[in-house]
């Protein structure tokens, strides 16, 4: 039994440099299946090359387009928008939120509304807000911001309200004014849940965002760049667009959050690891 | 706190009023023109139309039977793979770098590619529900499988439970409160996914095609008629057949606890 000697830690420290390699081999295993599956349906030329290209072609693509710059400027201006859709969302959501959390009145009058909202896809609305704002950034950001604003909201209220009444007891026990309860005890005890509506916020943006590209004629972007490509029938730009998205989509995710965890409600002591 | 209950309840009743008032006031006041931000009383107007002559239903009818077709695909398929994941290890090494290179690829970013490979219609919005709600469904399987308890798997083989006994009155009613929470997921992710297709891959029905279609001939009422329409279906999913789902199965049987109030 190879379990044994890795549940007991036995196994000599070589051993440790095998497993590193060994879980890079298994991980890259099932990508090279898939991709030799697609080199020789594409090299067979059951579909014309132009809809179904080699992967050879679709690197090479990557590289001409990231040579002449133009894909990074496609993915600087879809990052962009995302963070700035992002950061309206953070900051009017998590004010809110606790706004929310805090007074009882503001959750009454606010409560429904959100409710009401938030079952809506905020796709939805994408044609709405084009014809409102027309065509082009405006729509986009502010689409993006209201799409992720509602889980932000959401965990902010459910996190402020669950911060513990004794904490807030001994700490107004201890002499502690409105502003020191908020910064030292509330805001900490409700950063997961603010955490995890930034999170799902986030990741509901970023959902949305390459569509609402489409839809919006903006003049760069990734999700302009798939579009546009359909249209000269470009399936190669398509796939190289759609690889930038995965990086982008599995950056966001594992380093900027967990990174922003690590550093803050888990150095805190508010969650494990 | 039963008076508490009424001044929530009258404070959240005013919060939609006053909203609603102030739209219709900056709707009215001509500030805009109402071809862009019709009045209330025209969006009601204009639902109760659309609704009498049947073209509500149809596109409602298109959109729900797109939604279903996909989801239903993907949650088989989910299930079906995430159980094998869970239980096989070989099959677990081989999807899981798979999934989790293709899930934060947002599902919408296929639909020019798949126009492309399949042509404009049904196909294209059904595959695109279909990539967007496998992945929640598949990965909730797979952790309600492995999140089993092994002494009820132990407990189970020594009392002489078969492989497919096992299978059946374990392991999927001890996964089930993960399943559950897969389906809710998938379906949000579907609602989602098939009114951004339709929007993108337009056909001639379904609702996310009506409120695309409307913004050519700037028919804000339409579009705004056309969102309620989409909040309700998807409010109610949520709420009835979900929430349904949850009660007949995982609060029955104990494996979770209704939230008090």
């Amino acid at each position: 039994m190879a379990n044994v000697a890795q549940t007991y830690d036995i196994a000599p420290q070589p051993a440790a440099a095998r497993g590193v390699l060994q879980l890079v081999l298994r991980n890259a295993l099932p990508f090279v299946v898939v991709g030799a599956i697609w080199e020789a349906v594409a090299h067979l030329g059951l579909f014309p090359a132009q809809f179904f290209p080699t992967l050879e072609a679709i690197g090479a693509t990557f590289v001409r387009l990231t040579a002449s710059g133009v894909l990074p400027h496609h993915a600087l201006d879809t990052v962009l928008r995302l963070l700035a859709g992002f950061a309206l969302a953070a900051a009017f959501g998590v004010a809110v939120g606790v706004l929310m959390g805090r007074f009882r009145a503001a959750e009454d009058y606010l409560l429904p509304l959100v409710a009401i909202g938030a079952p809506i896809p905020g796709l939805a609305y994408a044609p709405l807000f084009l014809l409102w704002f027309g065509p082009g950034n405006v729509p986009s950001v502010l689409l993006v911001a209201f799409v992720s604003a509602f889980p932000i909201v959401y965990n902010s209220w459910t996190g402020v309200k669950a911060v513990k009444e004794i904490w807030l007891r001994s700490a107004q026990a201890m002499g502690a004014d409105d502003r020191r309860l908020f910064r030292h005890v509330i805001l900490p005890g409700a950063l997961p849940y603010i955490m995890t509506g930034l999170r799902l916020g986030l990741a509901q943006a970023w959902r949305i965002l390459v569509a609402v590209e489409m839809l919006a004629s903006v003049p760069w972007g990734l999700g302009w760049l798939i579009f546009g490509a359909q249209e000269f029938l470009n399936t190669d730009v398509m796939l190289a667009g759609i690889a930038v998205i995965a990086a982008i989509g599995l950056a966001l995710e594992k380093l900027v959050f967990a990174k922003l965890e690590t550093y803050t409600v888990v150095r805190w002591g508010m969650v494990t690891t | 706190m039963n008076a508490e209950r009424i001044r929530s309840w009258r404070r959240g009743a005013t919060g939609i009023v006053v909203v609603a008032a102030l739209y219709e006031i900056v709707a009215r006041s001509g500030a805009f023109a109402p071809a862009l931000m019709p009045s209330l009383t025209d969006v009601a107007q204009t639902f109760v139309g659309m609704l009498a002559d049947g073209s509500m239903l149809g596109h409602a009818a298109a959109t729900l039977y797109r939604v279903l077709f996909g989801f239903s695909f993907a949650v088989l398929t989910g299930l079906i793979v995430g159980v094998l994941m869970g239980r096989f290890r070989p099959v677990e090494q081989f999807v899981l770098p798979l999934a989790s290179a293709l899930m934060p690829i947002p599902s919408l970013a296929w639909v020019p590619v798949f126009i492309l490979w399949f042509g404009l219609g049904n196909t294209v919005t059904v595959l695109i529900v279909f990539y967007a709600a496998l992945f929640p469904m598949l990965l909730n399987t797979w952790s309600g499988v492995r999140a089993v308890n092994p002494i009820w798997l132990r407990a189970a083989g020594a009392m002489g439970a078969t492989e497919r006994k096992l299978f059946w009155k374990v392991i999927v009613p001890g996964a089930s409160p993960f399943i559950i929470a897969g389906l809710r997921q998938s379906f949000l992710r579907a609602w989602i996914a098939v009114i951004g297709a339709e929007m993108l891959a337009a056909s001639d029905w379904g609702l996310g095609w009506v409120i695309f279609d409307a913004k050519q001939f700037l028919n804000a009422d339409v579009m705004l008629a056309s969102i309620v329409v989409i909040g309700l279906i998807g409010f109610f999913t949520e709420r009835l057949v979900f929430g349904s789902l949850e009660r007949a199965t995982i609060y029955r049987w104990g494996m979770a606890r209704m939230a008090k109030g």
